[in-house]
């Protein structure tokens, strides 16, 4: 096979630790392009495999602000507004009534609906935003070709060095996973 | 409610539900709809669809008929009308009302055709602009699916020519002979026409007898003016020039008036401008607690046959009799009553002293000596000759007649003996003794079964006629529809009896008046008597009378009795059972006992406690031999023994409405009289469910809040005119009115801005305004069982509190419809903006836009806002849709709704103005009045621009009574209140603390 | 001393482990995932043929309720709320243990959340689910709610809301609670969804696939997966509280003696997370039994549970005492009545349930014993349920029966249509219920590893200081 169709060396370790060890080890041999695979968060292996933190927060805010500006936005203009100002077919045409004797618009009152709508406007962006940093969904991963990836979801923790590594070398990347006694290596295909 | 009501669909028109099995297609339900009202057995068929689809198509029929009816001849009826007819706009006509010999000038609306709303006619005496209730209600009787729409010829349905032909021969062809065999059985006639076409029957035939029967007659009273003038005479009293006034069991303020003006002229002198106005005092003395007893001063509970030893005694205060004084009673009774003397010595000439009719004709005789020397003969109490009075002995008379089988032919005219005669006469069967009964009634009632020949009536808005009321002013009957079951009309049938030269009702009338008038005048008096609604200068010349008191020959005084004493009223909703089939007035809450769809036996608690009886157990009470099963009331203010019972529910023949309300007072009204004694009265056991549209309430926190701190809620304000003159502002000081808004208010100083006041003290809370209130606005009726779960509809409600001792309290009534806050607590709370605010101060329901969370009505706090739980309006037959008023949309269920100060008339009257040119300028008063405000006999309800100062609600909110309901709460009610003042007597103050 | 932190009797009597016996990650995955592989047992068929039966007679008398209006139930004037915002209100509030759990414990760092949470959660989605029938069948006229609620652009009336309306506060805050709950919730299905993929075959791998969006588990994902569910969870902490705060406005905002009061907000949500606990209790207990997961659903779990409740329960009682000090010191004649009618009026017995369910059966929490035996923290949990629909029966009906003027006083009965709606809300909360536990990870399989992996080294700590 190729270095082209391979897309890296993969091994399976049975603990969190065996696979921070290994993790060590590989940053140490100087491989960057290396990724982890795990049943759940392992803590510790970020800065490990030298992986920045997420960017996600900043995305959250801009949605957030949004919500906010579109509720303030809703309940002035409806309530408060010209209705003169817009074309009736646009069917936004603002309705202003006294109700209870009180203002056409008040900040007060709007402040629950506010809330909500920031709340949700987050929520829809931290969801979103997730998936797409992740760029998911993708159904097809080279790393599924592994034999050990179904375990991945369940106990086995799993490194691999991709061929996209300046320094990668299958055979040698194969022998240090060994040496590191890991339960499975195996060179995974693009 | 339960899954059976999904059958509703099969049953349409049903529009009262009382059980529901009876909307479910139960078999026990078909058999009863087969028994008691055949018509309506087959929409309950399996075809129903088809019949539904038939009565529908006739309906429409008569809608599509109705509607190009006018009355045919060239007249100008029209009193606020316009030249021609646009289609939409609706056109006055003045017509007369009659009641139990009592005649009120009415100017009805009608739109395209048909008549819609009863207002007062303005220009008639005893009207001044007002009407009753039962005026109000009658429009809903032309329109009732129920009402007779065939002839019937022994149960069978035939035709009128049929009836003609047997007329010709049996009345033309002189059969008759003299008429010996010939009697007619009537109402009391007030029409000048009909006892003309009467004289001319009596003339063909001299032997026939005319008898007037009314189950509730001012007989006696009539019988007293006899013993004391030596001739029979009408007593008009002037409320308006009486300073201080006398009931001895009269509720003229109530049942006991046929007519509004009572009301008008007693209320003239309740008024109070400002704190230095003297008002009138009212003393009451009554069994029941009547709408008169809560208006009173002083009101004394007594025993109703017990009253005539009050009025001897009171005589021998005031040195008329000579007799022992026979009054027993309690020492606080003796104390009112001596404080009374002295208060009517004071007020001599400026005082009146009335019976009521329930009363013998010696405690009428003694009335009018008492008044007689007090010197209000001539002032305060003036007479005229009577209008023509039924008396019980003639009616008696007849029956015997019948037993001896002297009856050939019984012609019964409008009324219903066989249900209201004495039960002793056993008037059926004596009927069955006349070879030919004939019956002109508007329903198939209780002796339309038992006629051989039943003519379907004609309603008074359908024929042509004429009435006098009790001053002698005669206001011409004039039709706004065409009879809609082809009825005809006494003064009909009468003439064709009497072969009487005119036949058709409008040439009667119309020539009986103007062949009295000089041929030139003849057309413009006929047209300005139907355009005024009265004919000018018909009055009765006033009879001057007056008597020696000393010389006067009283029957002997009737002891006291021990035993439980019944008193029969007519009832305020049915009246003595014409009305029985009239949902409006069903629903309408007994005024003080706030009852619905049923009457009861209403006695004290006391008295229940001897029976061992609560609320909707139901008595066995046997007068005579004769007993009744009733459900027992308790009644706070009724005296002990005695039991009132309004009459005219119970009715066995009747329409859907009517079916199975109440008790039959008259199975045990042995003779004529309306007080009679109980040989026994005991508890069943049985229940029945009686249902009010309030409890017992009163202000008065209940007793467990008193532990922690009493307190009265100031809900109804009141005070004593004293108390009034030392501090004028104590109804807005009752509570502190914060009165401000983080916000600043909303500015409303600009343009018409409504408003609306209310007296309490002139409000006697007879229930007008609410059936006004739901003709004017399509409100619809919800029966029995709705009315049960809470769900009245009444946008116009009147609270009634007692205050006092339980016993023996006395009452206030509050009428609640919106109040038309400028800080609507109901609007902000709206998800959909459907209830919002108009620049005029109007709290505007946008039915379309309600979605119907309801949650404006819990946030209101006065509680006026109603739902439709349920599809309401779905429920009526289309003949019975002609009565709404096309000018206010009908709600669908899950609509909220409620009073908008009638705001289709505002509208109405804009236009109005602006038409005149009157654009921008402020609408005054006069422009517009509300239906409840127009039809207030008491002028309590004012209804205005409250931006123009000259207007009357500006000057009524400028009075220092003025207060605003639950103002604590910050909600900026427009209608506010003005106070309810007493006057009691000073010498009694401290018996009511 | 060493021995003892390798004996895990031991080590449980000093800080109990969280997830029992000898599991491994593999036996939590198995026992988890067996649940849903398995074949559906009889047990399941029958209390779901029970369940959606009873749903459907819900369904039955909603039809019945929009074919023939409001009328079909026992509301009148004045009570024009009763049963229905009642269930609401009880309905939401129970939602909200699950998002205080899955949110709240989770920034307090309470790791004992994790067994619990993903069925907490779930129960908060159908609990809400549960109550949107009442706001919105309430009208009698959903077709009109729906449409009109939302502020959609609109040519028939070209009306809008009224955003003065607390009512009109809910549907954004509901809706939105309902929304953001889904999100999160699935947000952590994810990796077991992967799990359950790993192991599954045929069209079930498929599905699964399709769900767990290709799910890798890899480091770079966790990353921003971790960050994304604790933005989440900062999101539905003031969420969860702003929920039952703007559910309480409803009253609150108005000016009825009984609602007008501003204690409401933190008395409704302590209520919610009352009733909330309680009801995670009832299906948990039965849960664990049913689907043989006492060792990973320990007791150390409801006990906690249990001691929130006395908490919260304490809260409410507290907050029962203060209206009524209130209502007399404030020297409000209304108020004043409102409350000794709620206590002695004709609804006394609704008072005195409220009070003797979720003022003193939860007082047995004091006691260990209590705190630890199952059947009797199920017995108690039915009892707050019920305590807790009579606290939202009592501040709603009892109020609006007698208000301002006695003329307008009333009285509410439920009609057998009232009362079969209720009944059938329940019916589509265990339908939905049974579905879950059918054919989703009951527990958050992935969170489990991750507390095994730290108590793991717990152990390893104890064993290496022996070295």
């Amino acid at each position: 096979m190729s270095q082209q169709q391979i897309h890296g060396v993969a091994a399976a370790f049975n603990s969190p630790e065996a696979l921070l060890h290994a993790a060590k080890e590989v940053r140490k041999q100087g491989f960057s392009k290396v990724e982890a695979y795990t049943p759940f968060p392992i803590h510790g292996i970020d800065d490990v495999l030298g992986i920045p933190p997420s960017r996600l927060g900043y995305f959250v805010i801009v949605g957030g602000l949004t919500g906010t500006t579109l509720a303030l936005l809703l309940q002035w203009w409806t309530g408060a507004g010209d209705p003169n100002s817009i074309p009736a077919w646009t069917a936004l045409v603002p309705y202003p009534l006294v109700i209870g004797g009180k203002p056409l618009f008040a900040f007060e009152p709007s402040i629950p609906i506010t809330f909500e709508l920031t709340v949700l406007l987050s929520a829809f962006t931290t969801v979103f935003g997730m998936i797409g940093l992740n760029k998911l969904p993708r159904f097809y991963h080279p790393v599924f070709n592994f034999k050990n990836s179904p375990r991945i979801t369940d106990d086995q923790f799993v490194l691999v060095i991709e061929n996209t590594d300046p320094k990668f070398d299958a055979h040698e990347a194969t022998r240090l996973f060994q040496n590191l006694h890991a339960d499975a290596v195996e060179m995974i295909e693009e | 409610m339960s899954l059976v009501q999904i059958e509703t669909k099969a049953l349409t028109g049903r529009k009262y539900w009382r059980s529901l099995n009876e909307l479910s297609g139960t078999p026990a339900f078909r058999e009863w709809m087969v028994n008691e009202f055949p018509g309506g057995a087959e929409l309950l068929d399996g075809a129903s669809r088809r019949n539904v689809l038939k009565l529908m198509a006739a309906s429409f029929g008569l809608a599509g008929l109705a509607a190009c009816r006018r009355p045919e001849g060239k007249i100008v009826p029209l009193s606020r009308g316009v030249e021609d007819l646009i289609p939409g706009k609706s056109y006055y006509y003045n017509t007369v009302f009659t009641q139990g010999g009592s005649a009120v000038g009415l100017t009805v609306e009608a739109h395209d055709g048909r008549p819609t709303k009863i207002e007062g006619n303005r220009n008639h005496p005893q009207s001044l602009g007002a009407s009753n209730g039962y005026a109000q209600a009658s429009v809903l009787n032309i329109y009732d699916p129920d009402r007779s729409a065939e002839v019937l010829k022994g149960g069978q349905v035939s035709s009128w020519a049929e009836w003609d032909q047997f007329a010709s021969q049996k009345f033309t062809a002189g059969s008759l002979g003299r008429g010996a065999g010939l009697r007619i059985v009537s109402e009391s006639v007030v029409s000048p026409s009909l006892s003309e076409v009467r004289k001319s029957l009596l003339a063909k035939y001299p032997e026939a007898k005319w008898v007037e029967y009314e189950p509730f007659s001012n007989e006696n009273a009539i019988a007293g003016t006899r013993l004391v003038f030596g001739q029979p005479l009408q007593a008009h009293y002037h409320y308006d020039k009486a300073d201080v006034v006398l009931s001895l069991d009269a509720d003229f303020l109530g049942i006991d008036s046929g007519s509004p003006l009572s009301t008008k002229k007693f209320s003239k002198k309740r008024r109070s401008a400002k704190p230095e106005d003297e008002i009138n005092r009212l003393y009451v003395v009554e069994s029941q607690f009547s709408v008169t007893g809560a208006m009173a001063d002083h009101r004394i509970r007594s025993k109703a046959s017990d009253i005539d030893s009050f009025a001897s005694a009171l005589a021998r205060e005031l040195g008329i009799l000579s007799e022992l004084n026979v009054l027993g009673s309690a020492d606080k009774v003796q104390k009112i009553l001596m404080a009374l003397v002295r208060d009517l010595k004071k007020n001599a000439g400026k005082s009146v002293v009335i019976a009521g009719p329930r009363q013998s004709a010696r405690v009428h005789a003694l009335a009018l000596m008492i008044n007689q020397a007090l010197g209000n003969i001539g002032t305060t109490v003036t007479f005229t000759q009577p209008l023509a009075s039924p008396e019980a002995k003639a009616f008696a008379d007849l029956v015997g007649e019948l037993n001896a089988g002297s009856v050939d032919t019984l012609v019964v005219l409008g009324s219903n003996p066989v249900f209201t005669a004495p039960v002793s006469l056993k008037f059926s069967d004596a009927l069955k003794r006349a070879k030919t009964v004939v019956h002109l009634g508007a329903e198939k009632d209780e002796t339309a079964v038992l006629s051989s020949w039943h003519l379907p009536l004609a309603s008074y808005l359908e024929s042509w006629g004429d009435a006098r009321s009790v001053d002698g002013t005669v206001s011409i009957q004039q039709p706004l529809i065409l009879p809609l079951n082809n009825g005809r009309s006494a003064l009909e049938l009468t003439a064709q009896i009497a072969g009487y030269k005119d036949q058709k009702g409008y040439e009667i009338v119309r020539n009986y008046w103007t062949s009295q008038w000089p041929a030139a005048e003849q057309e413009a008096r006929f047209r300005k008597a139907l355009h005024d609604g009265v004919l000018a200068g018909t009055a009765f010349a006033e009879v001057k009378v007056s008597a020696d008191p000393k010389r006067v020959a009283l029957p002997a005084a009737t002891a006291k009795s021990t035993q439980v004493e019944v008193v029969f009223v007519p009832s305020w909703s049915v009246y003595d059972g014409r009305y029985t089939n009239n949902a409006w007035l069903q629903e309408a809450p007994d005024p003080m006992t706030k009852l619905v769809w049923d009457n009861a036996a209403l006695i004290s608690k006391a008295t229940a406690d001897k029976l061992k009886v609560v609320d909707g157990q139901i008595l066995k009470i046997t007068v005579g031999g004769q007993s009744l099963e009733i459900a027992a009331m308790v009644q706070p203010g009724q005296a002990d023994d005695s039991i009132t019972i309004a009459a005219g529910f119970g009715r066995k023949q009747i329409g859907r409405v009517g079916q199975g309300t109440g008790f039959n007072a008259f199975e045990i009204r042995v003779s004529g009289d309306a007080i009679q004694f109980a040989s026994d009265v005991s508890n069943t056991g049985k229940t029945y469910q009686l249902v009010t549209t309030q409890e017992f309430h009163s202000m008065t926190e209940p007793k467990l809040m008193d532990a922690i701190e009493p307190k009265t809620r100031p809900i109804v304000r009141e005070a004593t005119v004293e108390e009034y003159r030392h501090h004028p502002d104590f109804a807005p000081h009752m509570v502190h009115a914060p009165d401000d808004s983080i916000y600043g208010w909303f500015d409303y100083s600009e343009g018409n801005q409504w408003g609306m006041t209310i007296d309490l003290n002139s409000c006697i809370g007879c229930n007008a305004c609410i059936i006004a209130c739901q003709s004017e606005n399509n409100v619809p009726v919800i029966g029995k069982e709705e009315v049960s779960y809470g769900r009245s509809m009444h946008w116009i409600r009147l609270d009634r509190y007692y205050t006092g001792d339980a016993e023996d309290p006395q009452a206030v009534i509050q009428p609640l419809s919106c109040q038309q806050c400028e800080a609507a607590p109901c609007e902000s709370v709206c998800p959909v903006a459907a209830t919002t605010h108009t620049p005029e101060g109007l709290n505007d329901m946008t039915y379309n836009r309600c979605v119907g969370t309801r949650y404006c009505a819990n946030n209101c706090p006065y509680k006026v806002r109603r739902f439709n739980f349920l599809n309401y309006h779905k429920e009526m037959v289309d003949i019975e849709k002609m009565v709404s008023n096309p000018n206010v949309s009908v709600r669908m269920r899950g609509v909220m709704e409620k009073c908008t100060y009638c705001v289709q008339r505002i509208q109405e009257a804009k236009i109005k103005a602006k038409v005149e040119g009157r654009r921008g300028e402020l609408l005054k008063d006069g422009d517009i009045t509300t239906a409840c405000q127009q039809v207030c006999a008491a002028d309590a309800i004012v209804f205005g621009n409250i931006n123009d100062p000259e207007s009357r609600v500006s000057q009524e909110k400028k009075q220092p009574r003025n207060y605003a309901l639950l103002a604590e709460v910050n909600t900026r009610p427009r209608t506010t209140y003005l106070a309810k003042l007493r006057n009691p007597n000073p010498e009694l103050v401290e018996h009511h603390g | 001393m060493a021995d003892f932190a390798l004996n895990p009797e031991m080590v449980d009597k000093v800080t109990p482990r969280l997830v029992k016996g000898n599991s491994t990650y593999k036996s939590v995955t198995d026992d988890v995932s067996r649940i849903v592989e398995t074949k559906t047992p009889r047990e399941w068929w029958i209390a779901f043929s029970l369940s959606v039966a009873v749903a459907l007679m819900m369904v039955g008398m909603l039809a019945y309720l929009v074919a023939f209006g409001i009328g079909t139930w026992g509301n009148n004037s004045p009570v024009g709320w009763a049963w229905d915002i009642t269930n609401f209100v009880w309905w939401i509030g129970i939602g909200h243990a699950g998002t205080l759990i899955s949110a709240i414990l989770f920034l307090f760092r309470q790791k004992w959340r994790t067994s619990i949470n993903r069925a907490a959660e779930a129960m908060t989605l159908f609990a809400v689910a549960a109550a949107a029938q009442y706001p919105l069948f309430h009208t009698g006229r959903p077709w009109r709610a729906i449409y009109w609620l939302f502020p959609v652009p609109n040519t028939d009336l070209n009306m809008w809301q009224n955003y003065r309306s607390p009512l009109e506060w809910d549907v954004f805050a509901v809706s939105t609670y309902g929304t953001v709950s889904l999100l999160f919730w699935y947000v952590g299905l994810i990796p077991d969804l992967a799990t359950l993929r790993d192991r599954a075959s045929g069209v079930r791998a498929y599905i699964y696939g399709i769900f767990s969006l290709g799910w890798r588990g890899a480091a770079r994902h966790w990353r921003h997966y971790e960050m994304a569910y604790m933005i989440l969870a900062g999101l539905s902490t003031p969420l969860v509280l702003s929920v039952h705060t703007i559910v309480s406005f409803d009253f609150a905002v108005s000016i009825l003696p009984g609602w007008h009061t501003t204690i409401f907000p933190p008395y409704f949500v302590a209520g919610a997370i009352f009733s909330g606990f309680a009801m995670v209790i009832t299906l948990m207990t039965v849960a664990r039994w049913a689907l043989k997961l006492e060792h990973l659903i320990t007791i150390k779990h409801l006990e906690n549970m249990c001691k929130v409740i006395l908490a919260t329960g304490m809260i409410v009682g507290y907050a029962y005492g203060t209206e009524f000090f209130i209502a007399w010191y404030s020297g409000n004649p209304y108020e004043l009545f409102t409350f000794v009618n709620r206590a002695f009026g004709p609804y006394w017995w609704a008072y005195w349930s409220m009070i003797s369910c979720n003022v003193l059966v939860p007082q047995i929490f004091w006691f260990k014993k209590c705190r630890t035996s199952v059947p009797i923290m199920f017995i108690a949990s039915i009892f707050i349920n019920i305590g807790m629909w009579f606290e939202r029966f009592v501040i709603i009906a009892t109020s609006l029966h007698r208000d301002y003027l006695p003329g307008s006083w009333g009285y509410f009965k439920p009609t057998m249509v009232d009362i079969c709606t209720f009944i059938g809300t329940m019916g589509l909360f265990m339908t939905l219920f049974l579905l879950f536990i059918r054919f989703l990870p009951v527990i958050a399989i992935s969170e489990v590893k991750g507390v095994l992996a730290q108590e793991d080294q717990v152990a390893k700590h104890g064993h290496g200081a022996h070295h």
